[in-house]
């Protein structure tokens, strides 16, 4: 079974400084990290307080307030060194010193086909790999007592530098397999995996599932508009997507008992100088992959170019993230740089600028050129929505937390990375992603 | 240019947070970023932005807006010359119109930005470019002999009741320049319409008449002018409007930087058109009396105000519809209603800034129901779920 999607409203970006398709080993960590932020909507109840007390990787460190069948595992083994926290006490990081080699929970290896579908979710859940799960509506962990309507895997990613699934999962293979076969389990519906319409690979023969194949520029490969194009969120529904690299982790749970959590971080951006594709471990620490940097000229991002988040020499990567991206930080000045068809090099969407005529690839950097500004001009995100989603009219509706209209708008279809473009677009440089995210949540707690 | 910079950042140290001057930041800010674009990162979001900001697309429109501007200065000296009926050179001409034209260019400016300057530092937030366009559209749409103390108190009340009262730049409903332009018209109308304000210092030359093709049709009389000079615009009329030529120009500028709407500039001449070739079927036959009924429908499309009106004054984003629909609709009703008003309005035959007026208040019931099809769409999908899982 195969659908065909073709985007055509949306961005091809080129940039500078894609990783290379080599995988190499990175260093061991010293310490590893979790980040209860990455979970949007998490609120962690700690399980181990007592710092200095031994872990294995797979054992549960925290879970959600209001779930406690939604656990997030230690991804190695080692002692708890620090729980990190900020203002009101809040959870910021929770630190594990890393042993020489890992110590796993031993789980039982189960046939996901075989299995009783109850015991096979409580199973996942257990083990720590239903966090991996992401809830649409909302982005927020998943629900276990849900059955979602559909499931959906992108393993075709569109951004600007991002991390190539079809290279990561290639020697994941079984282990891919395996977890999409546990997929079509948890769900009364379809097991949809979208993939690049251009390419060959072996992810076009993937059994069991719902092939998506899908053509155009970003975001085609952002899972919220393969949804929306081929099974969209009504009220009322959920759907689950999970990252392909976590269905590998569970698809190795099952098989082999072990929660390895084995991370593919693509090194990239034109300030990277070691541009390849690193194997590591989840909340490993980006000193163990990249070497230090001067973060005042270089900015170092947890993630891609248009949903990652800031970062530091000393912190740790994000749990989802796929990539590490450094890119130049903008702290010129441009005299003039206001002047239409001037600075021509600094990549332009609109016909202000000659740059679309250049066919190269940009250089960027995080200068927002320009400041922000109350909304003027109509029309340009449209370009780059291929939902059917009126994005200016939403983004009004959440900037007024009309929830009505939010509703009547489609929100419950989209997510914040599905507007990541729109932040790259938009004249008035209004922080589209964040005006989202800030809907999104005043309609959880309004509807729920 | 680093020792420019240098001398910013010594000048606005006493503008910083917690420094005496803090309050005047967006003034001082607003006069910096002129200079250079500000070394501001991306904070949250995403991290790499588009080079375009809203400086470099209001530019784009004044731009536009030059080749207008500069042959309205030189018609405007033209004008003068051609009714005294001396010897003139082309330098002549054009100082005469700078003599008239810059400092009402200058006032409208001065007036208009003192008091965006004044509403940012009060409200704490930045200076909005949109004054860049609206204090340049504001002295081409007046006659030449309007008092400077008319186009300030015109400016000040499109700037503080047309925009600020609204919350300012993005949030108006009206295009502030034809704001001015309408307060100006039903607060001064001798200086506004008739047959002797159009053209320089005619008012003092009592022989000769200086009326606008379109006054002249409302009158009854007939037309000295052909269709050559209506499109180049050698004809009176407000100060940067008369040439369709150069106004043509400017829309090309628009549309191909894709600043101003197509969908808009088509629709408005589309719809001006239709109904230009309605009035002539009627006027051959069933109001025969009619001069403006009779006038052909490519003449109306390029005397008065209407290219000039449909390309810059109807394509403000903000004033206009912004669904892609709904520019097309919004386009349209301003063609037929600006030429309707045209003809059916003797006392004053320029229609198309009432027209304009008009439709802004409309777009957002035109969007309204462009949106309300989206959200049907929705509904539809919900309810055939329900169905189907019931």
């Amino acid at each position: 079974m195969a659908v065909d999607i073709k985007v055509k409203r949306g961005l091809k970006l080129k940039l500078k400084g894609e990783a290379d398709k080599k995988k190499v080993n990175a260093l061991k960590s010293k310490t590893y990290a979790i980040i209860p932020d990455n979970f949007h909507g998490l609120v962690p109840k700690i399980l181990i307080k007592k710092e200095g007390t031994p872990v294995k990787a797979g054992e549960p460190l925290f879970y959600s307030k209001y779930n406690e069948d939604t656990k997030v595992v230690s991804p190695v083994s080692g002692k708890l060194k620090e729980i990190e926290r900020g203002a009101r006490r809040r959870i910021l990081r929770v630190i594990i010193e890393a042993d020489e080699t890992f110590e796993y929970v031993e789980h039982k290896t189960i046939d996901p086909l075989k299995e009783d579908k109850a015991s096979l979710k409580k199973h996942i859940f257990n083990s720590g790999c239903g966090i991996f799960f992401k809830q649409r509506p909302y982005g927020i962990p998943v629900n276990p007592e849900d059955t979602p309507k559909a499931i959906y895997v992108s393993a075709f990613n569109t951004t600007p530098l991002g991390a190539d699934f079809e290279f990561i999962l290639e020697d994941k293979k079984e282990h891919f397999q395996n977890g999409l076969n546990a997929l079509t389990r948890l769900t009364e519906g379809k097991v949809c995996l979208g993939v690049d319409k251009k390419s060959k690979s072996f992810l076009h023969e993937m059994q069991n599932v719902e092939i998506i194949r899908v053509s155009g520029p970003h975001p085609a490969g952002n899972v919220g508009v393969q949804i929306q194009q081929t099974n969209p969120i009504n009220k009322g529904e959920k759907v689950w997507t999970i990252r392909p690299e976590d269905v590998a982790i569970l698809g190795e749970l099952l098989s082999t008992g072990k929660f390895n959590a084995e991370r593919t971080v693509a090194v990239c951006g034109s300030d990277a100088v070691d541009r390849q594709y690193f194997k590591t471990t989840i909340g490993a620490e980006i000193n163990s992959i990249i070497e230090e940097v001067d973060t005042y000229k270089t900015r170092i991002i947890s993630g891609d170019v248009l949903t990652g988040d800031k970062a530091d020499n000393g912190d740790h990567i994000n749990f989802f993230s796929n990539e590490l991206t450094l890119i130049p930080e903008g702290n010129e000045y441009r005299m003039f740089g206001w002047l239409p068809f001037k600075d021509n090099n600094i990549h332009s969407t609109h016909n202000t600028s000659l740059s679309k005529l250049l066919n190269k690839s940009f250089e960027v950097n995080t200068s927002l050129n320009g400041e922000e500004r109350a909304l003027v001009v109509t029309g340009e995100m449209e370009k780059v929505m291929p939902m059917d989603i009126m994005p200016m009219e939403l983004l009004k509706a959440c900037m007024t937390g009309n929830i009505d209209k939010m509703e009547n708008l489609g929100i419950y279809e989209v997510l914040p990375e599905d507007f990541a473009l729109v932040d790259y677009v938009n004249t008035s440089k209004v922080e589209a992603q964040e005006v989202i995210r800030q809907g999104l949540d005043l309609m959880l707690t309004e509807v729920g | 240019m680093n020792w420019i910079r240098k001398r910013l950042d010594k000048i606005k140290e006493p503008f910083q947070p917690g420094e005496k001057f803090e309050k005047f930041a967006p003034a001082i800010n607003a006069l910096d970023t002129f200079l250079f674009v500000p070394n501001h990162k991306t904070k949250k979001g995403a991290h790499i932005r588009d080079a375009v900001d809203l400086k470099r697309t209001m530019i784009t429109v004044v731009l536009a807006l030059v080749p207008a501007l500069l042959f309205g200065i030189w018609n405007t000296g033209y004008q003068y010359y051609k009714q005294l009926d001396v010897e003139y050179t082309f330098i002549d001409a054009f100082l005469h119109g700078a003599y008239k034209v810059v400092p009402m260019i200058i006032v409208s400016y001065a007036v208009g930005l003192g008091i965006e300057f004044a509403f940012a530092v009060k409200r704490g937030h930045e200076v909005n470019e949109g004054y860049l366009v609206t204090g340049l559209l504001i002295p081409m749409i007046m006659p030449v002999d309007i008092p400077l103390w008319m186009v300030a108190l015109s400016v000040a009340f499109a700037v503080l009741i047309g925009k600020e009262a609204f919350g300012g730049t993005g949030m108006n409903i009206l295009n502030p320049a034809l704001t001015a332009r309408a307060f100006a018209f039903f607060a001064y109308p001798t200086y506004m319409s008739g047959d002797k304000v159009w053209v320089s210092e005619a008012s003092n030359l009592s022989a000769v008449s200086g009326e606008t093709i379109l006054g002249t049709l409302a009158a009854g009389k007939s037309v000295d002018y052909n269709s050559a000079s209506m499109f180049f615009g050698t004809i009176p009329g407000s100060i940067a409007e008369t040439s369709a030529l150069l106004v043509l120009v400017g829309a090309l500028i628009l549309i191909v930087t894709k600043v101003g709407s197509w969908r808009i500039i088509a629709g408005g001449f589309i719809g001006a058109a239709i109904m230009g070739l309605i009035f002539n079927a009627l006027g051959s036959s069933v109001f025969t009396g009619n001069a403006l009924m009779n006038f052909p429908w490519y003449n109306h499309l390029i005397v008065g105000s209407i290219a000039f009106g449909v390309v810059f004054m109807a394509t403000d984003p903000v004033s206009a519809a912004q669904t892609l629909k709904g520019k097309w609709i919004y386009g349209i009703l301003i063609g037929i209603f600006g030429i309707m008003i045209r003809i059916f309005n003797p006392a004053y035959p320029e229609g198309i800034m009432l027209a304009i007026l008009l439709m802004n208040v409309f777009a957002p019931t035109i969007d309204h129901y462009v949106i309300q099809g989206n959200i049907k769409r929705r509904q539809k999908r919900l309810k055939l779920q329900t169905v189907k899982s019931s």
